[in-house]
């Protein structure tokens, strides 16, 4: 059992954080890398990218959007309640080099996976500039964090209610104009992952991507996670779920993360009329 | 001064005792057992059939050497208990071994009563055994050797596995097994649906082996929660490897991708490690066709294409581009699959997917084949027939073409030697891998096969690590 040790809401109660007590995960994970939760005996397998490790506390900390069945009951859990299964590290890690000057671009709780990448680029003697977003100012997250781990940080609504009014697109072109930037990463919606890779192609940048498709087991077994990356298949879990963002098929892994959409409301629905 | 040919012609008239199973119009649309199992009597007569040859061959059929005529001979004198201790001297898996193991080529396929007519239910009487001891047995554990105070860790929980689990543990060797999973079995839970073997009959064998003494702890997929490198320095002394050769086989035809194609393991996994067959009861969804293909004839496809019919599919075909003859599943299971009414397309292959606009599967172009000259299989190669170019509906395809080795752990053990295929390179006699104090069996090493040949490579390997505990590599 995997105790919860702190709690956190965000994003309007739309967005929830757990920190987790989970030792032999927490002395192994690195930046990039995912785990496989469960809540209960009769619950699903959900991979979640972490967003921070605490080896010597031992606990890892995930946060996830509120969007199901699975994530509605993960919601339920206060701290000191346990989830059964905590399942990794899983994935491979990512790889870290200085390069010089970096922009990361972060949508939605694709900047909780974000954030210890940032870091971590900071860390290894990178320049860093963040761009983040969401549709409004109260559904930003860790916009404090994210200014810690970078040199520069811009933020973007889609309504302006906060910072840039616009596309987290419209100021990467701004600076990708200005800037010589050696690396992109961008982790978010699987559109917003789409159109920065489309920009940075133009000019060139290298971009990584962190996917997060329908998965079993998490370790290469079931080969549901299979994604089209420049025309060949690869596996999320094992050989990703970072992957170079002009090379995959965005339009083929938004159709499959739709694979269950239907089943997946009934079940929500289900959930939430027996709670009300 | 022998009645021998006497005994042996009055045994060979007595019919074998028929497993009772539910009804094919009854069990295709439901997920329980389809054997039914023997009673009492049914026991005792079949074992009464037994000629308790001096030298039997069946001995020599079984990959883990099972007392068949000993434990058989205790069966007809009605010392069910007497029976399954004999077993567990040899096999620590009876119940599943019973239901699972491809007897006619083995242990039965020896039979000398096979000659002119049917052999001994050797699997039946097996099955009945262990059955009998789980309902009615005194739960009394076999005895066990006093601790060496070495340590063992076991990494994965399938048949090869758990056979070394319950070998060295009876040998005083302290045993951790290591799953991946949250559920402990391997492919016995993750794989074999619960119609062929109930998942509670697993948990009751993982169970006997925790009471034995051995631990097992889940979710730790070692490669990434912890190396082998770790293992070693956390204080074991010996590690077996028998992670199985879980990496699913596609077939690289455009379309693939659709929505609504499925591994077989992925399908089912979903089925029943997460007995998504009772969503929205349990949170795991699967799809569920109303045309289902499975492509692909070994055992794998059988299960899958079954499982479908019992999720409610309105036709299932099996495809398969080589004939009936070179069908790799148990003839049983082929049997039991058109007994519920599902249809064989054999010399038919898929040459692309169609989907609609929404990128779900909606059909299959395929071609007719026909067989050539054999291959390096020593089957008859399919080679395509000329203008056979034909349409299949379908909204759901499951790909059961094999698969091959997982190379998550392998990865992460730089020192660990294997062949061109990925899989690990292991004495086939002693299970020893190319790193020191490192076993290895099952189809990691071999390539998908069958659980008893599995526990037949764990049995080796276990001897083998038992030497090194006591008297070094």
């Amino acid at each position: 059992m995997f105790k919860i040790v702190k709690r956190e809401e965000m994003s309007e109660g739309t967005v929830v954080l757990n920190e987790i007590e989970a030792p032999l995960i927490a002395r192994k994970a690195k930046p990039g890398q995912f785990v496989i939760i469960k809540a209960t005996e009769d619950g699903e397998r959900i991979p979640l990218t972490m967003a921070e490790t605490d080896p010597e506390k031992g606990t890892i900390t995930i946060i996830y959007m509120v969007v199901g069945k699975s994530t509605a009951l993960f919601k339920t859990l206060q701290v000191g309640d346990c989830y059964q299964d905590v399942i990794g590290p899983l994935g491979k890690p990512t790889h870290l080099e200085k390069v010089g000057t970096v922009v990361c671009v972060g949508g939605g709780t694709g900047v909780a996976v974000l954030h210890p990448i940032t870091r971590a680029l900071k860390e290894v003697g990178n320049r860093v500039i963040c761009i983040i977003g969401a549709r409004s100012k109260d559904l930003l997250i860790l916009e404090d964090k994210m200014r810690d781990a970078s040199h520069e940080l811009h933020v973007c609504t889609d309504d302006g209610s906060y910072g840039h009014h616009g596309f987290v697109t419209d100021v990467l072109k701004e600076v990708l104009a200005k800037e010589e930037i050696k690396l992109a990463v961008a982790i978010g919606p699987v559109p917003m992952m789409k159109f920065v890779s489309l920009i940075t192609k133009e000019k060139e940048v290298k971009t990584i991507v962190s996917l997060n498709p329908i998965m079993v087991d998490g370790t290469g077994m079931c080969g549901g996670c299979r994604v089209s990356i420049g025309g060949k298949n690869k596996f999320a879990c094992v050989d990703g779920p970072e992957f170079d963002g002009h090379q995959v098929d965005y339009d083929e892994l938004m159709q499959r993360l739709q694979a269950y959409c239907e089943d997946e409301k009934a079940c929500h629905d289900g959930f939430c009329k027996i709670r009300s | 001064m022998s009645n021998q040919p006497e005994k042996t012609a009055k045994k060979k008239s007595m019919p074998r005792a028929a497993m009772p199973e539910q009804a094919p119009e009854v069990r295709r649309r439901n997920f329980e057992e389809v054997p039914l199992g023997y009673t009492k009597e049914m026991a005792i007569q079949e074992a009464s059939r037994c000629l308790q040859c001096k030298k039997p061959a069946c001995v020599e059929g079984c990959p883990v050497s099972v007392d068949i005529p000993g434990f058989i001979k205790l069966i007809k004198e009605g010392d069910f208990t007497g029976s399954i201790r004999n077993l567990w001297t040899k096999n620590a898996l009876p119940a599943v071994c019973g239901r699972v193991c491809p007897q006619e080529i083995q242990c039965e396929g020896q039979c000398i009563l096979a000659k002119k007519g049917e052999p001994v239910a050797i699997g039946n009487l097996e099955r009945f055994a262990a059955d009998y001891e789980r309902a009615h047995g005194t739960g009394v554990l076999p005895p066990k050797s006093e601790p060496t105070g070495k340590k063992v860790a076991v990494v994965g929980s399938g048949p090869s596995s758990l056979t070394v689990a319950g070998d060295l543990i009876v040998k005083g060797h302290a045993v951790t097994v290591l799953e991946a999973f949250h559920k402990p079995g391997g492919v016995l839970v993750y794989g074999i649906p619960e119609f062929r073997l109930p998942k509670e009959i697993v948990a009751q064998e993982i169970n006997f082996l925790e009471r034995l003494g051995a631990e097992v702890q889940c979710n730790a997929v070692v490669g990434r929660t912890v190396s082998i490198d770790e293992l070693f320095e956390d204080g074991y002394d010996a590690v077996y490897l028998g992670v199985g050769a879980g990496l699913p086989r596609f077939l690289n035809v455009p379309g693939e991708n659709l929505i609504g194609i499925l591994s077989a393991n992925e399908y089912l996994t979903r089925a029943n490690l997460m007995k998504a067959y009772l969503f929205p009861k349990v949170d795991t969804p699967i799809p569920h066709g109303k045309n289902v293909v499975v492509l692909g004839a070994g055992n794998v496809a059988m299960d899958s294409a079954r499982t479908a019919m019992r999720l409610g599919a309105e036709s299932v075909k099996i495809v398969y581009r080589r004939s009936r003859e070179e069908m790799p599943a148990r003839t049983a299971e082929i049997h039991h699959a058109e007994e519920e009414g599902i249809e064989m397309f054999l010399l038919t292959a898929p040459t692309r997917f169609t989907g609609n606009d929404k990128g779900r599967l909606t059909g299959m172009e395929c071609l007719q084949m026909e067989l050539g000259e054999p291959d390096d299989s020593g089957r008859r190669r399919p080679v395509p027939k000329e203008g056979s170019e034909f349409h299949m509906d379908c909204d759901l395809a499951i790909i059961a073409v094999g698969s091959g080795a997982n190379p998550l752990l392998t990865q992460s053990t730089p020192d660990l030697k294997l062949n061109q295929w990925g899989y690990i390179m292991a004495d086939l006699e002693t299970g020893k891998t190319s790193k020191k104090g490192v076993w290895a069996g099952g189809d990691i090493v071999t390539g998908a096969a069958t659980v008893i040949l599995a526990m037949g490579a764990g049995r080796k390997a276990a001897d083998s690590m038992h030497d090194y505990l006591t008297w070094g590599w």
